[in-house]
């Protein structure tokens, strides 16, 4: 199955001009989308993706150029306005930033519309040519659509890198990164700027209605995994570029499928997983930590109470009814109780009374000793 | 009435229907959970559409507001689970949801009026064309009876529960010490939004939907402090916009409901510009005022307190202004100007005075300063 996948990409043209542009998309996405998501900033990127559209319907309307590079640089600057807007209404009203961000989406994704309908209209254009930014067509991808990008790609990651440093105290502390005498605004306006980029690498791909899932969702899965900074953003762009490979590659080869739903799915299950299965953070794990500590805990209560009444008769060994015990309460009683006797904590008689063993005096001694320092300190 | 007429009521009328909650969910900080909920509900008419094979079966409505709330409450359970931030959760689920139901949509109901245009475009101007017909009466289109009954369960919801919504959007605290569960109220007002978004779908799409739940209120709160006003303002702006655009997409050419979208901008941009208390100018005037204002103050204090100590003349002399408040000679020179129209002070030749009126107004602003 899986040979004769790259058996078939290796001799189809467009299926390696669809992989690479993915391929690019997937790790430059997933990069940035760690930052976004890192500075909350991942419904920006929704707002962001929408706001483009009217650009790339107004360049092409101005240019009657199709060129990918006229429209990508339609789609940036628009984007950049849909923030700036934003970023305006929210520091000048009393509006807040969600209802901000939903106004600017809403409103350019509308004129964006409005554009599109008036460029449909044209002689000059053809109906699939603005159309496959909405959901995306990877299977549209051409030659000098991935050379764009590839370009566009290196500049961001390139930039990247070089003030990994910046962007990662911007990040995780603003105030302190102003107090350094850093430019804030300078590299906050940068950051953005790629964020952007990434975003219009993505729309012919993904489309504008969900490359806000490729920023997020990798970076979210990636999260799970991974405490560090440089860890997470290449994990989210392992996952970016998985997701989108398959997702571009699912739907060229499926009819009727748009890419950018797709993608969007493959990457949801990234998330799916991550969330519960990741070591340390997964919710498996959390789920586990607590049947362990519940037990412990069920555990403590059984052999403290019986050593209060063990301590109440002279001999610690003496057995005590088990109905009384379990008056005293402890969560699922009869199991924990097996596991007790199981582990020779406790020595069950057979008219069902119940005393501490040696190794079990010791082990509640011990644990009532480390209670009464808990409450000392 | 003719197609046209009918489409610019349906038009107002969903722009009625959209504002009125919307005004609760700007005012409670939760606009975007109605982009997530006007994506997801495709799944639920996908779903619902497989199960029932009709496009206008009241299933479609009920299994859509379900997949709505389904949205809320899975994207509420994660932020729970602390694994993500609330932004970045809205931004998982609901672009999952809709993905399925696009693909669903694509791969299964080819043959359908359902494809990905009409979910992002609407289709308002088709909705002249499907007619109720009740034993060969023809009652207008369906799509003015569908969202008409919604406009009137929203008015109804936020009349009777308009002391509960007001006391739990603006003190949240105190409706759940009273008793109101904040949690009900908010599911309910999540179902409403829901339902106004399954009712407005057709019509104007996915995320046109959420301009006209977002942008009337967002606007209405730069006009107004009162929540009865701005339900009121919302709607006639939302209706304004409906209209407008409407006549834009006319002369134009162009998609109705973008146009509406745009036009919601549009006066939204306005407002923000000329609103009187909080618009752009309005600041600004403001600003500029407080600051001659300040000027003004400062100059005849200072006179005061020449006149007070006996201090050198110098004090009162045009030049000095310049050079002790580190004012520049024009905008000192703009000071005095407006001091002379305000009458506060006399000037004689360099020398400065102050009126008895400008004495007393000196003293005021001494004594609060």
């Amino acid at each position: 199955m899986i040979e004769q996948l790259i058996q078939h990409i290796l001799n189809d043209h467009t299926l390696q001009t669809v992989t690479l542009g993915a391929l690019i998309l997937g790790i430059t996405a997933g990069a940035l989308g760690a930052f976004a998501v890192l500075r909350e900033q991942s419904l920006l990127g929704d707002a962001i993706s929408h706001a483009t559209l009217p650009g790339v319907g107004l360049a092409f309307l101005l240019t009657q150029d199709k060129s990918p590079l006229t429209l990508l640089i339609g789609a940036g600057i628009a984007g950049w306005l849909g923030t700036i807007c934003v970023k305006v209404i929210t520091q000048t009203t009393r509006i807040n930033k969600d209802a901000a961000l939903g106004l600017v989406l809403s409103v350019f994704f509308g004129f964006g519309l409005v554009i599109i309908t008036i460029v449909q209209k044209l002689p000059t254009a053809t109906k699939a040519g603005l159309d496959k930014f909405l959901f995306g067509n990877a299977a549209t991808l051409l030659k000098e659509d991935v050379h764009t990008m590839i370009v566009l790609s290196m500049i961001v990651l390139t930039l990247l890198i070089l003030f990994w440093k910046e962007f990662k105290l911007l990040t995780f502390d603003g105030d302190f990164f102003k107090a350094q005498g850093f430019p804030f605004h300078f590299f906050d306006i940068l950051l953005t700027t790629l964020i952007v980029s990434a975003i219009i690498l993505g729309l012919q791909t993904v489309g504008v209605v969900l490359m806000s899932a490729m920023l997020v969702a990798p970076a979210a899965a990636a999260r799970q995994w991974t405490d560090r900074m440089s860890v997470m953003v290449i994990l989210a762009s392992v996952v970016g570029a998985i997701s989108c490979v398959s997702g571009a590659l699912t739907s060229s080869m499926a009819t009727n499928i748009p890419t950018g739903p797709v993608i969007t799915v493959y990457l949801s299950l990234a998330v799916i997983i991550s969330l519960f299965f990741a070591p340390h953070r997964g919710l498996v794990w959390d789920w586990f930590r607590i049947f362990k500590q519940r037990g412990a805990i069920a555990s403590a209560t059984i052999l403290q109470n019986l050593l209060i009444l063990s301590e109440s008769h002279s001999d610690p060994y003496h057995p005590h009814d088990a109905a009384v015990l379990k008056t005293l309460g402890s969560n699922a009683f009869n199991r924990t109780l097996t596991k007790l006797v199981r582990e020779g904590l406790i020595k069950q008689y057979p008219d069902n009374r119940l005393s501490l063993t040696p190794l079990g005096l010791e082990k509640a001694r011990q644990i009532s000793l480390e209670l009464s320092e808990e409450k000392g300190t | 009435m003719s197609p046209s007429l009918e489409i610019i009521f349906l038009a107002s009328l969903v722009a009625l229907t959209c504002a009125l909650p919307g005004v609760f969910l700007v005012l409670r900080r939760i606009s975007l959970m109605s982009d997530a909920i006007s994506h997801a509900i495709l799944l639920g008419i996908v779903l619902a559409f497989f199960l029932t094979k009709s496009l206008s079966s009241p299933l479609l409505v009920a299994g859509a507001t379900l997949a709505g709330v389904l949205t809320v409450t899975i994207t509420e359970v994660l932020i729970k689970t602390q694994k993500v931030k609330k932004d970045t959760a809205i931004g998982l689920v609901f672009p999952f949801l809709f993905s399925i139901g696009v693909i669903l949509l694509n791969k299964y109901a080819g043959s359908i009026h359902l494809d990905a245009e009409c979910i992002l475009f609407g289709e308002i101007a088709f909705a002249p064309f499907n007619r109720l017909v009740i034993q060969n009466m023809d009652l207008g289109p369906i799509g003015i009876w569908l969202v008409g009954g919604i406009f009137l369960l929203n008015l109804a919801f936020i009349l009777v529960f308009y002391k509960e919504l007001k006391l739990a959007t603006f003190d949240p605290a105190l409706a759940a010490a009273l008793g109101f569960s904040p949690v009900i109220l908010h599911y309910a007002l999540m179902s409403l939004v829901s339902v106004t978004a399954v009712g407005a779908f057709e019509h104007v799409g996915s995320i046109l939907v959420v301009a006209l739940i977002i942008a009337p209120p967002a606007a209405a709160y730069l006009l107004t402090e009162r929540l009865s006003s701005m339900l009121i303002l919302s709607a006639v702006i939302g209706v304004t916009a409906a209209i407008s655009g409407y006549w834009l997409a006319y002369i134009l050419d162009a998609n109705i409901a973008g146009s509406m979208a745009t036009m919601c901008g549009v006066i939204f941009f306005v407002i923000f510009i000329f609103a009187p208390d909080r618009g752009w100018l309005a600041r600004k005037f403001f600003q500029k005022f407080n600051q001659w204002n300040f000027a003004k103050d400062i100059l005849t204090v200072h006179l005061l307190q020449a006149e007070i100590t006996h201090a050198d003349r110098q004090e009162q002399v045009v030049g000095h202004m310049t050079d002790h408040m580190l004012w520049s000679p024009d905008f000192t020179d703009e000071v005095i100007g407006r001091c002379l129209d305000d009458g506060l002070i006399l000037q004689e030749g360099e020398k400065l005075l102050l009126t008895d009126y400008g004495r007393e107004k000196a003293k005021i602003s001494f004594i609060k300063g």
